[in-house]
């Protein structure tokens, strides 16, 4: 009988400790907002708000000042050409996801269903090409609960969808089933891209067409590019060698020249980095906010946005 | 060499009662699945997700641990017939478990300490597995230990079961809160244990004083019937799909939504849990190792439907099928083999099977994995 009264009083205090470790506040993140519309207008740095999950923007010349927020929720919000797209969680117990399009006033103008959590959003300049990344656990044999990635490709003009660019050709290479594709960037044609495909434990940073299917190796070692304005210059993450979960280091490579120089920034940057002109790069950082460094591997880098992630520049 | 105390009793099990012992080492296994398979369920998604390790790495991460365990268990379980305290590095192993689940809050953003905590989590779970079920075998009657083993393992997948659902509900109404699953996943192993030592009692009879060493564990092998069933386990080992697969193309030929992928395997447990006593106690009558046996008929089968059925009698005929093979193979193979082994060698003959399992398996699984990546 002892035995069963020592079982029910740790049942009481086990629980009693566990509920009351669930309820403690985590820390209340306060952040100064301002009243007025959230719009896709120029000068306006658009993020997601970490208070709130919403979509927020700061005019460009005080990013550290108050910030607007939309009702808008998004994982991962992108904006050009007057145009965003928002990934958000599907609604539900299983992982799912919404690509949600919306206009400069933020209002829906489409929405498609995704398989798997949101990781990565973002459009041609102009607007009209969209692509997203997710992660989708269960579809890789080998490992049970292993991720797999799902890289889509939306056509806003022609409304040709490609729900998962997997099935590209790469010069050279045996199309295998371990090929995982992610981080599409597109470059001013609406028809070239740059993104990262891995195979066989390595990364590549690939050039593709996104009309043809095909595309082929530029270099190893390359994760989540991003063209630069002028299309002159890719900014990508390069793994290297250190303990932590992000073990990435941000580099610019330079398309004429093919030099690629680390940039100033030391901590790990797991993010598809935004430039904000054809010499800063902008991304954020878990728990530390929006940053910005120098593209040219000077500088040191200086925080724009603090409670923040998922930054773009509103244009058009 | 004695073997075989009561190999193959007369046909009186089936009805007995179970032991005390077995209800509350299957109480144990129920909690400590609980707390493991929540773990299981979210791990990726937290590794990934909340804090950013890549999906490669995190395969890494998941894929070198076999060979520790493998050894661990064969340490253990001939550490708990040499000492004779099963129930010592049973708990050991709970216990290391339990800690583990505090461990992955502890162990933050770093592959390294991440890396060691889950073997740690391993190292406990190849301790605990031998000497568990060599506690089974020696407090059941030998004529009804198919329907003990039934009941363990029926709630076991009870514990199998539950967790991932706590798990997802804990995620659903506390969004990205991974640290408190962590915690309630610590609490139901925390719970395991403390049941664990209060309930279960180790198994004291004098038992004949005969060296317990490794070369005799080893020696074990040299007796025809129990060689007989490592081989024929370690060889059937090898020719089964890990589950991960059964659930891929199953959800490719049905063609359902990938999310569903993660609910498929509770339709095996679903089946596993309820006929694992029924299928005991006929394997206490019929003979468990024509029962192990057919349970891989029933898995052929399931693969014969993988291979041409479609629709309904496709998603429930496999997962039936997939269900039934656990609840003839898992218990049943472990109530074939206890009796060959005498007592005092009880843990370590047992762990050799295991092992000789799990290595089987996990070859199997490396060679499906390779011919799946480069010719499907």
């Amino acid at each position: 009988m002892r035995r069963v009264l020592i079982v029910i009083a740790a049942v009481v205090v086990l629980g009693a400790g566990a509920t009351a470790y669930a309820l403690r506040t985590p820390g209340e993140i306060s952040v100064a907002v301002e009243r007025g519309p959230v719009e896709l207008s120029s000068g306006r740095l658009l993020f997601v708000d970490e208070a709130s999950g919403k979509v927020a923007s700061v005019p460009l010349t005080d990013p550290s000042g108050p910030r607007r927020v939309s009702s808008l929720s998004c994982k991962r919000f992108y904006t050009s050409g007057g145009r965003g797209l928002c990934l958000a969680d599907a609604a539900g117990p299983l992982p799912g996801a919404t690509a949600v399009f919306v206009d400069r006033g933020l209002t829906e103008r489409r929405r498609v269903e995704v398989d798997g959590v949101p990781n990565r959003a973002k459009l041609s300049a102009d607007g009209r090409m969209a692509s997203w990344t997710t992660f989708v656990t269960g579809d890789s044999y080998a490992q049970a609960g292993t991720f797999s990635t799902r890289t889509a490709i939306f056509d806003q003009e022609t409304e040709v969808y490609a729900s998962n660019v997997e099935g590209t050709s790469v010069a050279g290479m045996k199309t295998t089933n371990d090929m995982n594709w992610w981080g599409v960037t597109f470059a001013a044609d609406d028809r070239t891209y740059f993104a990262t495909m891995s195979t066989a434990g390595k990364t590549y940073l690939v050039r593709g067409d996104s009309t043809d299917e095909s595309a082929t190796t530029l270099r190893e070692n390359a994760e989540c590019p991003s063209l630069s304005p002028d299309g002159k210059k890719v900014a990508f993450k390069k793994r290297v060698p250190g303990d932590g979960a992000r073990p990435w280091r941000q580099h610019v490579l330079d398309l004429t020249t093919m030099v690629e120089t680390p940039l100033a920034e030391t901590r790990g940057i797991d993010d598809q980095v935004v430039w904000l002109d054809d010499d800063t790069i902008a991304y954020g950082l878990p728990g530390e906010g929006i940053w910005a460094v120098p593209a040219n591997g000077e500088g040191a880098p200086r925080q724009l946005v603090p409670h923040a992630s998922s930054p773009s520049v509103a244009t058009g | 060499m004695y073997i075989a105390t009561a190999r193959q009793a007369p046909a009186s099990g089936g009805t007995g009662r179970i032991a005390g012992n077995v209800l509350a080492l299957g109480a144990v296994s129920l909690l400590t699945d609980v707390s493991s398979e929540m773990v299981t369920a979210i791990l990726p998604l937290y590794l990934v997700l909340g804090l950013g390790f890549s999906p490669l790495q995190f395969g890494v991460l998941d894929g070198i641990y076999t060979g520790v365990t493998a050894l661990v268990r064969v340490v253990g379980g001939h550490a708990a017939d040499r000492w004779q305290r099963r129930k010592f590095v049973a708990g050991l192993g709970y216990g290391i478990s339990a800690l583990g689940k505090l461990g992955l809050l502890a162990a933050g953003t770093s592959a390294t300490a991440m890396g060691l905590v889950l073997a740690g989590d391993r190292t406990g779970k190849g301790l605990r597995t031998a000497p568990r079920d060599a506690l089974i075998t020696l407090s059941s009657e030998p004529s009804a230990l198919g329907r003990a083993f039934g009941v363990h393992r029926a709630m076991d997948t009870v514990g199998a079961f539950l967790g991932p659902l706590v798990a997802f509900c804990l995620l659903w109404t506390l969004p990205a809160r991974y640290d408190v699953v962590f915690v309630v996943s610590f609490c139901f192993a925390a719970l395991g244990f403390l049941v664990l030592v209060l309930f279960v009692r180790d198994h004291r009879d004098v038992l004949p004083r005969v060296a317990v060493s490794l070369r005799n564990a080893f020696g074990l092998l040299r007796s025809r019937p129990f060689r007989r069933v490592c081989l024929v386990a370690c060889g059937l080992g090898f020719l089964t799909l890990g589950d991960g697969f059964v659930y891929l193309l199953l959800q490719k030929k049905l063609d359902v939504e990938l999310a569903y992928i993660a609910l498929l395997p509770l339709g095996t447990a679903g089946v596993y849990l309820l006929a694992a006593v029924p299928l005991g106690s006929l394997a206490d009558r019929v003979g468990r190792w024509r029962i192990f046996l057919a349970g891989h008929l029933a898995l052929l089968g399931a693969y014969a439907l993988l291979a041409g059925a479609s629709g309904i009698t496709l998603l429930v005929g496999v997962l039936l099928l997939h269900g039934v093979f656990y609840a003839c193979t898992d218990g049943v193979l472990m109530a074939v083999a206890g009796p060959m082994v005498p007592d005092e060698l009880r843990t370590s003959g047992l762990a050799l099977l295991q092992t000789g399992q799990v290595l089987a398996r996990a070859a199997s699984s490396v060679l499906f994995g390779a011919l799946w990546t480069w010719f499907a």
